[in-house]
This record gives structure tokens, C-alpha cells and sequence, in this order.
């Protein structure tokens, strides 16, 4: 019993991850750059929705709803202020950006909530129980569990099916192989781009809400630890890949988790880690990357 | 002969810089013999050192070698935790401080190149972001392990345990490092002068090896691998030369950074410290060692600048804007030609000043 309560837990971890790493996969898929702000974006889309449900005391819902618009638009402008103007520079320029806008958002958000953690509202609250329980007691899934898997499905199926079969989604694949070329056939590169950073941004801002229910404490800083593991569960799974992102998130957070009950807590980062170089070691792109041979 | 061939101007380049940092440390003895220095800046100067040698030591890893690395720090943090070991160990054997600080720097390195050659061994095989990705992962693997690790000396020796019950040590013993709250009771031994000589060792090392017939083959892999591999330049051998090299370096820092506070943990050598690093290196530029230094001095400097302006809640925020500002004025094409307008570019400027 106490192995499936583990399973549920690294499970519904990995689908945060998961979500995270989309954003940052499509993103690099798209603009190959690295965007370390996405983080701090999380961290951002959670503080909007804990100020709608906490301070302002209105419906869970809107709040979600928000925190989401929020990040999307601030998505937008980042991505309009400081990686447009770079789009021409070299790599290392435009992850240097990222990371000053990473430390902007982090120091912002000290400002406008303080530096001190908040404890998150709990909201998926149903008939006054935060979750259902089988055998007897035995198992207890937490709804923020269920939740949390199913949005990562949800978002996953719409995902794929929003890149194999619009029409937007045919121009960010055509982006991600060629840029020059897809503007070639018309496709507005620049606007492709902007997109895809709404949506990167949003299922941050749907990552962020969902990590502070199920880990409740929410500061500045919540967002860089998700944010470099999902990085790495992103990288894992073969960065560009939208199904890499999902296995490499859930196979991130099953590790981390049985690692934590079986093994170590005070090693599981390093666990976690050692896994990811093992896997780059003998697939040098990722579990699901595609190997694109170097050509003289 | 007007003007200087390539050669002379590459050792020009080199004697500059060693002039640069000769006069920054006479200049900062004058204004300490002088008391102008607030106790604040003081205790920098050394912290000072320590990032400058991490900014060269970071720009021959991404800069002349090409690779880039996000986990620099953890190098760093070797190198910082086996000199606080050295030293302490030693500490009954060898009563003056600057031979035990000088071994301690020694061991450092030697820690830090066999870390980098660990490390490098494995992670030189991949390419681009997933070499950054790997080494992110190892700056994570050994800040992680130094957080549950126990050592502790008495006189029987070293003891090394993952929980402090599990030390055993003698009544006389000391522990050194308590896991997760780091090395306690450091004795400081780290001065500005060894510093200054350290940085100057830097850059011995490192302009020496760019302008060697090694460090033009490792150029050469930098430019173009493929091409540089068909003329039988061997990318393997070069690139751990360089990185090795580097996390040499970086441990040597550490040791002496280490050493320069009564308490060490290892959460100190974080990712953002590695980021800090390499900020001070892109801004400084990427190759140019005397940006490097400058880079390190000044961005090291400037939030404890913005701290005495009573901005305190803003000083990051202004160092974080001036941070994007800085690299979309240094990348903007119009910008960049109003500039090579005023300014006429140099003929045949070298990578590696």
C-alpha cells in the first residue's frame, strides 16, 4: 500500500514537472534558448493566484484563471522587451538575458509580496475533504493529486493535437526545423514566436498553482528548484519533444519520489541527477531527442 | 618597425594585464595603509580575488574552449572544502599561516583538476546545451553530497562519516564540516597579498597555455571541431586540458575563499553561483581575459555599492535591469555601428588579450 501511495505522489510530481518542462521544451524547440526565467514564472502565476484567493478572498476558479492571463501577458512582454531585440545575438547573450530576467521577476516579486514564505491556500477542497481514501484508509489520494495528473493529460492530448493539426502549430514545426525557411513560405516567424512563449508562460502559470496545492509554501525563490529539475527533466526526454517533455517530467518525479521513501532524502537531488548524466551518457539526446548528426 | 607584429602584441596584451592587477593591489595597500577603506570594502578585497580567478579560470572553460558550463561553482566548492580540511589538519604540524593557506591553495587545485577530470571525462562526449545540462547536474551532485557529509580530525586522523554520531572521534578531535552547516570554526588565513599572487598565477597559467601550441589547438577546436580533428588535432586530449585546467583553477579559489570565512556551507556554491560567474564572463566577454577580470571586479563590487545608496530593497532589481540593458545595448546592431562609427575598429584584434 505504501509503495502505491509513493507512486501516486512521484506520479502527480512528475506531472508538474512535466507541465514545466513543456514550457521550457517548446520554448527551446522553437527559439533554442535556454529561458531560465521560466521558473520564476511559476513562481509569479502561484503569488497571483494566492493574492486572488487569499487577500482578495474570491473563487479558487478565478483565480486560476488570472494567475493565467497574468502569466501570459507577462510571457509577452518579456519575450517582446528582452529576447526580440536578441534574436540575431549569440546564445550565451540571450541565456545571460534570461537570467537577468529571472532575478527581475525574483526581486520584483520580493517587493510587491516580501521575502518571507507564504503558506498557500488549499483549494481543491471538496465535501470538506482534501481527498478520497481506498482499502480502508489504507491509500489516501489527495484531489490535488487527481487533479494534477489530469491536467497533465489534458494539456499533453491538447498540446499534440494542437501542433500536428492547426495551423499555428504547423508553423511553430516549421519554425523549430528552419526559421529562414519557414519565413520563406510565410509563416510569421516572429509572431510564431510570441505564441509560443503565451503558452509556455500559461502552463507555467497552470504548473505554479497547481505545485503551491499540492507543496504549500510559496516564496520569491519557490520557482528556481522546479524550475532547474524540470529543466532537467526537459533534457531528459529529449529537449524539442513534446512527449519527451511528459516522460522525462514523469520519470523525473517517480525517481525523485521512490529515491526519498526508499533510499536517501538527504541524497535524492544527487540521485536524480546522477540518473540524468547516466541517461545523457549513453543517449546523448535525450530519451526521445532526435540525433541530428554535425555536418562539416 | 611601426607597428607590433602578432606575437608582441599578444605578450603585450599578457603584460598588461599583470600591470593592471600589480597596480589595483598597490593602489588598494595605499588606500589601506591609508584607512580610506570602509570595513565593508575591506572585506571584499579578498572575495574579490577569488571571483576574478573563477572569471578566468570560467572564460578558458566557455570563452577559449567553447564549452559552456553551468555548474562551475561546484569546483569551486571542492576546492573550498579540502582547503578548509588541509588547513585545519595541519593546523598543529605548521604553526605559520600563510605556508599552511599556501598548501591549502595547492591541495585545493590538485582536488579541483581531479574533479574536472572526473567530471570532464564523461561530460566532454556531449555537445552544447546538454554538456551545460551535465555539468549543472554535477554542480547539484556535489553540493548535494558535501550537505550530508560529516569530517572530522583528532589524532588518529581523518574521519568521514554521513552522520555525526557516526564520526567516533577522539576526545582531542575536531569536527571540521557538519553536513548540511558546512565547515564551522575556520580559522581565517586568507589575505588580500595571496590574493593578488594568485590572481597573478592565473594568468601566468592561463595566457601561457592560450598562447601555446596547446592552447592554439584548443582555439581551433573552439572555431571548428571537425576541421580542427581532420588536420589530427586530438579533441579529446585538448578539451580535458583545458578543463581540467580550469576546475584547477577554480578549486585553487575556492581554497582561498573557503579560508577567508569562519563558516562555509556548501549551499554557498550554488547554481547562482555558477551563473554569477559566467555573467561576469559574457559581460566581460567572452575570451578576453582582461574583461574578465574587470567584469569580476566591478559586478562583484556594484551591488555592495548599490547597498550604501539606501536602495537596499532595489538594489537587486537595478542589478538585475542593468543586466538586461548591458546585453541589449552590447547586441544591438544599430547601436554597435554607431559606435564603430566614433570608434575605429583595430586591425587583427586578438581573442585572447
Amino acid at each position: 500500500m505504501t509503495f502505491l501511495g509513493h507512486l501516486v505522489t512521484g506520479l502527480s510530481l512528475g506531472a508538474i514537472y512535466a507541465i514545466i518542462a513543456l514550457g521550457y521544451t517548446m520554448v527551446y524547440g522553437i527559439a533554442k534558448m535556454l529561458n531560465f526565467a521560466h521558473g520564476d514564472v511559476i513562481m509569479v502565476g502561484a503569488f497571483v493566484c494566492f493574492t486572488v484567493v487569499s487577500s482578495l478572498e474570491l473563487p479558487p476558479v478565478l483565480g486560476i484563471i488570472l494567475a493565467v492571463i497574468l502569466c501570459t501577458v507577462l510571457g509577452i512582454i518579456i519575450e517582446r522587451l528582452a529576447y526580440k531585440p536578441l534574436r540575431q545575438a549569440p546564445s550565451l547573450a540571450v541565456l545571460i538575458t534570461a537570467i537577468g530576467v529571472s532575478y527581475l521577476l525574483q526581486n520584483g516579486a520580493q517587493l510587491i509580496w516580501g521575502a518571507s514564505p507564504k503558506s498557500f491556500p488549499s483549494m481543491f477542497n471538496f465535501g470538506g475533504e482534501n481527498g478520497i481514501s481506498l482499502f480502508d484508509g489504507q491509500l489516501n489520494i489527495s484531489y490535488v493529486a487527481i487533479i494534477t495528473v489530469s491536467v497533465c493529460i489534458i494539456i499533453m492530448i491538447a498540446l499534440t493535437l494542437f501542433t500536428e493539426k492547426t495551423r499555428m502549430g504547423k508553423a511553430m514545426r516549421a519554425c523549430s526545423e528552419d526559421k529562414a525557411a519557414a519565413q520563406l513560405m510565410g509563416v510569421n516567424v516572429n509572431q510564431t514566436i510570441s505564441v509560443t512563449f503565451a503558452i509556455g508562460s500559461a502552463l507555467a502559470a497552470v504548473a505554479g498553482v497547481l505545485m503551491c496545492s499540492a507543496y504549500p509554501a510559496l516564496s520569491p525563490t519557490t520557482g528556481s528548484l522546479p524550475g532547474i529539475k524540470a529543466f532537467t527533466a526537459a533534457v531528459f526526454g529529449g529537449i524539442g519533444s513534446i512527449p519527451g517533455a511528459l516522460l522525462g517530467g514523469i520519470l523525473l518525479g517517480l525517481i525523485e519520489t521512490f529515491t526519498k521513501a526508499y533510499i536517501t532524502t538527504d541524497l535524492s537531488d544527487a540521485i536524480v541527477f546522477a540518473v540524468l548524466i547516466v541517461v545523457l551518457l549513453v543517449k546523448p539526446s535525450g530519451l526521445l531527442g532526435k540525433y541530428v548528426p554535425e555536418k562539416v | 618597425m611601426k607597428t607590433l607584429n602578432a606575437k608582441q602584441k599578444t605578450s603585450l596584451n599578457g603584460f598588461i594585464n599583470y600591470g593592471i592587477i600589480i597596480v589595483a593591489y598597490v593602489i588598494m595597500q595605499l588606500l589601506l595603509a591609508g584607512d580610506a577603506l570602509s570595513n565593508k570594502m575591506q572585506s571584499l578585497l579578498v572575495p574579490v580575488c577569488c571571483y576574478i580567478v573563477m572569471a578566468i579560470s570560467l572564460n578558458l572553460t566557455v570563452g577559449i574552449l567553447g564549452e559552456l558550463s553551468l555548474g562551475h561553482a561546484g569546483f569551486m566548492s571542492l576546492g573550498a572544502f579540502s582547503g578548509i580540511i588541509t588547513a585545519a589538519a595541519l593546523a598543529n604540524v605548521m604553526p605559520n599561516p600563510i605556508l599552511r593557506l599556501v598548501i591549502a591553495i595547492v591541495v585545493g587545485a590538485v582536488i579541483g583538476a581531479i574533479g574536472g577530470a572526473v567530471i570532464g571525462i564523461p561530460v566532454l562526449r556531449l555537445r552544447g546545451d546538454y554538456l551545460a545540462i551535465v555539468t549543472l547536474a554535477f554542480g547539484e551532485i556535489i553540493k548535494n553530497i558535501i550537505n550530508v557529509l560529516y569530517i572530522g580530525i583528532d589524532s588518529e586522523g581523518l574521519h568521514i562519516a554521513t552522520k555525526e554520531a557516526n564520526l567516533e572521534l577522539l576526545e582531542d578531535g575536531i569536527a571540521i564540516v557538519k553536513g548540511p552547516m558546512g565547515a564551522v570554526g575556520v580559522t581565517k588565513l586568507a589575505t588580500f597579498t595571496v590574493g593578488a599572487v594568485l590572481i597573478i598565477i592565473t594568468l601566468i597559467v592561463v595566457q601561457n597555455l592560450v598562447n601555446s601550441r596547446s592552447g592554439r589547438a584548443i582555439l581551433a577546436i573552439r572555431d571548428n571541431r571537425i576541421a580542427a580533428e581532420s588536420v589530427g588535432i586530438s579533441a579529446t586530449k585538448y578539451k580535458m586540458m583545458a578543463f581540467v585546467t580550469s576546475a584547477a583553477i577554480a578549486g585553487a579559489a575556492g581554497a582561498l575563499f573557503g579560508l577567508n570565512y569562519s563558516s562555509t556551507t556548501a549551499a554557498k556554491f550554488d547554481f547562482n553561483t555558477s551563473i554569477l560567474i559566467l555573467v561576469f564572463v559574457v559581460l566581460g566577454g567572452l575570451g578576453n581575459i582582461r574583461g574578465s577580470i574587470i567584469a569580476a571586479a566591478l559586478l562583484y563590487i556594484l551591488p555592495e555599492m548599490l547597498r550604501s545608496f539606501n536602495i537596499t530593497e532595489y538594489r537587486m532589481l537595478i542589478y538585475a535591469v542593468i543586466l538586461i540593458i548591458v546585453m541589449l545595448v552590447g547586441n544591438n546592431s544599430q547601436i554597435k555601428s554607431l559606435f564603430g562609427k566614433i570608434i575605429p575598429k583595430k586591425k587583427g584584434e586578438s581573442v585572447n588579450g
